[in-house]
């Protein structure tokens, strides 16, 4: 009996319930024609007899779920004989890796005690499948039960329900608290863990970087991720930055309503673009473009440049400054606009001694949270930027980032607890604190703008 | 010293140019600008469709097989089970060296049949067993070229290049050569490219595998993003008293929205993968990754909606007794509605083109088999992207601009939906 088909067994049932309870709301009052006597209308009191059949059984459903393995896995290494019974630590693990291959079928083995132990193993995970349907259906039983004998002509069913999708909304909107501590927990300790084992100053001042090597402290000195990263992102808003702010004034200031609405939704493919693609994009054409174009100067470039990342990120971008430039321009009052034109400027000096200048906190929030963007950008520079820590402010160098390195340590096979996997994870610890940081001061400085003209 | 008006018109006057020209440049950094985005849209798309074009096109080769019974069931036991193992790579060989009797050198030899993709045994097994009596006959088939023969035949190989260093030297080439003279090639749509999942061949990897794993994957996004972001919007927009609490919610969902997405694919890998043990690979986990990423979207286009529905309606639905619960689930969820799914197709569409933190949770796997299960091992469509664009072989070029113009054309179709979803229900009031 799989999952599935015993929550499908739950189903029916509830919505079976849901049936008895409203026929049993009616019945209570004597019959359709005396329906209004009751609380409630009849559909919450079948509802509530649903949701009493089915909550609990479902709760029961996931916390066996979550304990079920690891107990069955005690039992069956508690029955076997030594030396395997008091094995400990990396052996364990590898004994029970074993056995979850083997009960798996991906692997054969002719050893009589590890067989008999994995199909021990797979009778208990029969018996305790059963055992569950079994438990899901007589709780949910007798949950429908209870809540049909508790229907009666004054029962509240209405509130009750109600209360229940309240705390059912409230739940889901707990997920986002809970996802940041998810975040935020699973981060930190995998770093604390990592800073048990690699000290913490060596890693934020060191400036050798090549895990593969070895496990020693000076292997993760991440100055040169940190300095490839600025590199790349300080490349992308130059180029990003002077190009939508000037094309967010153009559509807005200048070009015709129908030019607009032409232009600017071709501009915003831009943003739905997937990274990946602007990735394979830099590594496929612009980087060889570029490499051709500076050998013809007589200059000599790595075929992995920090200028091919950089300036395809920077396209990346453009869409998203340019789309806050234009509402931020936008929310400038008319009236400042008028002024200054009727005082004899030209349009470019209205823009840029009037305009810009009292939008300028809004762009500039949008310009922070652009660069917290280019610092989280992980495809392009995957594909494009390099994997060797070269400590350059050189752009026609191969560089490489903090989310490469992420990348680089933990695809492909890993062990955890290795400093090199934990690594990754502390690295994801700067790229979280330090992209919280601009996105709260982008936050705080468009929230002050906003104040001046509403 | 004071200007007397005169004075002040004349250099009024001379500044006038000027600032006319300043003005006029002004302008023009603005549609340069422009053109710069617009040139790069074009750029980009025009990059993309030229490099695809050649892989929806596979050329094929003329063989004249012969089932030959020495060679397939030696011991003439008519055993499926012997027609089903024997070496049909030897069928081959067999009638490319009847069509090259002069070649007889090894390393000759390995080469004319490397003309022809691996696909040709499982193609000549499949034959075989559906046709029995063929055994001993023969017949033309085309077969699969190999990729560097397609590369070749679409000119994709610089020949410029000294024999040794193009991967496909002066012999193959003659080869290719030869058989085109016999008219012994076509060139045909590759359906194989819509059918297949990957491969380590170029000429025999498809997109379907990650096609399914990117559905699978977005299936699970959207059974748990959905109904848990329009409660939470319900809950924030309708029902939350103003307190810390709800604050502290409302900062959470608007930080989750500017993280980096690798951090989520962390976050997966730890929790899900290392804390819950569930399976590497999966469709599974890479949902549940995609929908703790698009939430805070669809929280947001969620809120985005309900406040559209002007308050007369609660006002009236309370009115005439309803209770908050109801006034929200008979009157305002469903004129709420269609905004609801324009927001979330636009966060399944960016579910869709993600990549980095299934990276993470190791979708980058090389996967041939479908993707049958959730718990499967699967890849998405952007990874498989990244795979292809990782591969050395020149071929995968043409089929990584063939596999982003798929994604594109999902993406395109996923937002004209919502686009149209918008027009036609969305009441304006």
């Amino acid at each position: 009996m799989t999952i599935s088909t015993t929550l499908l067994m739950l189903m029916a049932m509830a919505y079976l319930w849901y049936l008895v309870g409203r026929a049993r709301s009616v019945s209570v009052v004597g019959g359709r024609s005396k329906a209004s006597e009751l609380h409630s209308l009849p559909a919450y009191y079948g509802s509530l007899c649903a949701v009493w059949c089915a909550l609990p059984a479902v709760i029961v459903l996931l916390l066996w779920k979550v304990i079920d393995d690891p107990l069955l896995l005690k039992w069956v290494l508690a029955a076997m004989p030594e030396p395997y019974h008091s094995l400990t630590g990396n052996e364990r693990e590898l004994l029970i890796n074993d056995l979850t291959n083997l009960t798996a079928g991906h692997s054969n083995s002719s050893n009589p005690v590890l067989l008999a132990a994995a199909h021990h193993w797979q009778e208990l995970r029969e018996l305790s499948r059963e055992w569950l349907t079994a438990a899901v259906i007589t709780i949910g039983a007798i949950g429908g039960a209870v809540s049909l004998w508790r229907i009666q002509k004054n029962l509240r069913a209405r509130p009750e329900i109600e209360r229940l999708i309240n705390v059912a909304l409230i739940l889901c909107s707990m997920v986002a608290i809970v996802t940041t501590v998810g975040i935020i927990l699973s981060v930190l300790l995998e770093a604390l863990n990592f800073f048990s084992k690699i000290s913490p100053l060596a890693f934020m001042f060191g400036t050798h970087w090549s895990p593969q090597a070895s496990a020693t402290d000076d292997v993760f000195g991440a100055v040169p991720l940190f300095a490839g990263t600025l590199l790349i992102a300080l490349i992308a808003m130059v180029i990003a930055v002077p190009v939508g702010l000037m094309a967010a004034i153009y559509l807005s200031e200048y070009a015709s309503r129908r030019v607009r609405s032409i232009v600017k939704p071709i501009l915003e493919l831009l943003a739905g673009i997937p990274t990946v693609v602007y990735g394979f994009f830099a590594a496929l054409t612009i980087g060889p473009l570029l490499r051709s174009v500076a050998e013809s100067m007589g200059v000599s470039m790595a075929s992995e440049s920090a200028l091919a990342a950089g300036l395809v990120m920077g396209i990346m971008i453009i869409p998203f400054i340019s789309s806050i430039s234009d509402d931020m321009i936008n929310a400038v009052p008319q009236s400042l606009r008028d002024g200054s034109l009727a005082l004899g400027a030209t349009r470019s000096e209205t823009i840029s001694r009037v305009i810009l200048r009292a939008a300028l906190p809004g762009i500039a929030g949008g310009i922070l949270l652009g660069v917290s963007r280019a610092i989280g950008e992980t495809m392009i520079v995957v594909m494009a930027a390099g994997l060797n820590a070269n400590m350059t402010v050189n752009p026609l160098q191969a560089v490489t980032t903090v989310t490469v390195q992420i990348v680089t340590l933990l695809v492909g096979d890993q062990e955890f607890n290795s400093p090199k996997t934990l690594a990754a994870f502390a690295l994801g610890l700067v790229l979280f604190v330090v992209t919280l940081l601009l996105n709260i001061m982008a936050l705080v400085i468009v929230r002050k703008y906003r104040e001046q003209y509403d | 010293m004071i200007n007397t008006p005169d004075q002040t018109a004349q250099k009024v006057a001379a500044s006038l140019k000027k600032r006319y020209a300043k003005e006029q440049r002004f302008k023009l950094y603005g549609l340069l600008a422009v053109a710069f985005g617009l040139g790069f849209v074009v750029f980009l798309f025009s990059t993309i469709i030229g490099n695809s074009l050649s892989a929806f096109h596979q050329s094929e080769i003329n063989l004249s097989v012969t089932y030959s019974a020495e060679l397939l069931d030696p011991d003439n036991t008519h055993d499926r089970a012997v027609l089903e193992d024997a070496d049909y790579r030897a069928l081959v060989k067999q009638s490319l060296q009847a069509l090259f009797p002069e070649v007889t050198e090894r390393a000759s030899v390995r080469k004319l049949v490397g003309l022809v993709s691996e696909r040709a045994e499982s193609q000549l097994r499949e034959r075989l067993l559906a046709h029995p009596e063929l055994l001993g006959h023969s017949e033309r088939v085309w077969f699969m070229a190999d990729g560097r023969v397609d590369s070749y035949l679409k000119g994709d190989i610089d020949l410029s290049l000294p024999s040794d260093e193009r991967g496909f030297d002066d012999e193959e080439v003659g080869f290719v050569k030869s058989l085109q003279q016999k008219h012994l090639t076509r060139r045909v749509f590759n359906a194989n490219f819509f059918t297949t999942g990957d491969s380590r061949q170029p000429e025999e990897a498809g997109v379907l595998g990650a096609v399914r794993g990117s559905l699978l994957t977005l299936l699970v996004t959207l059974v748990l993003a959905f109904p848990m972001g329009v409660g939470a919007a319900v809950y924030l927009e309708e029902f939350a008293p103003r307190n810390r609490l709800t604050d502290l919610i409302e900062v959470n969902i608007n930080n989750l929205a500017a993280v980096p997405s690798i951090v989520f694919g962390l976050l997966g890998l730890a929790v899900f993968i290392q804390m819950f043990g569930l399976p590497r690979s999966s469709p599974l986990v890479g949902g549940l990754v995609l929908s703790l990423m698009t939430l805070p979207t669809i929280i947001i286009a969620s809120r985005a909606a309900l406040k559209a529905v002007p308050p007369s309606i609660r006002q009236a639905a309370l009115g005439i007794g309803a209770s908050p619960v109801q006034t929200v689930t008979h009157h305002v969820l469903p004129l709420a509605l269609p905004g609801m799914l324009t927001g979330a197709i636009i966060g399944m569409s960016r579910a869709l083109g993600e990549s980095a933190p299934l990276l993470m949770i190791g979708m980058v796997a090389f996967v041939a088999d479908m993707p049958q299960q959730l718990s499967s091992p699967a890849t998405v469509l952007p990874v498989q992207v990244y795979l292809w664009a990782s591969s050395p072989e020149h071929a995968f070029v043409a089929k990584t601009s063939a596999a982003i113009l798929v994604l594109l054309g999902f993406l395109l179709v996923m937002n004209l939906a919502a686009v149209i979803f918008r027009n036609r229900f969305e009441s304006r009031w």
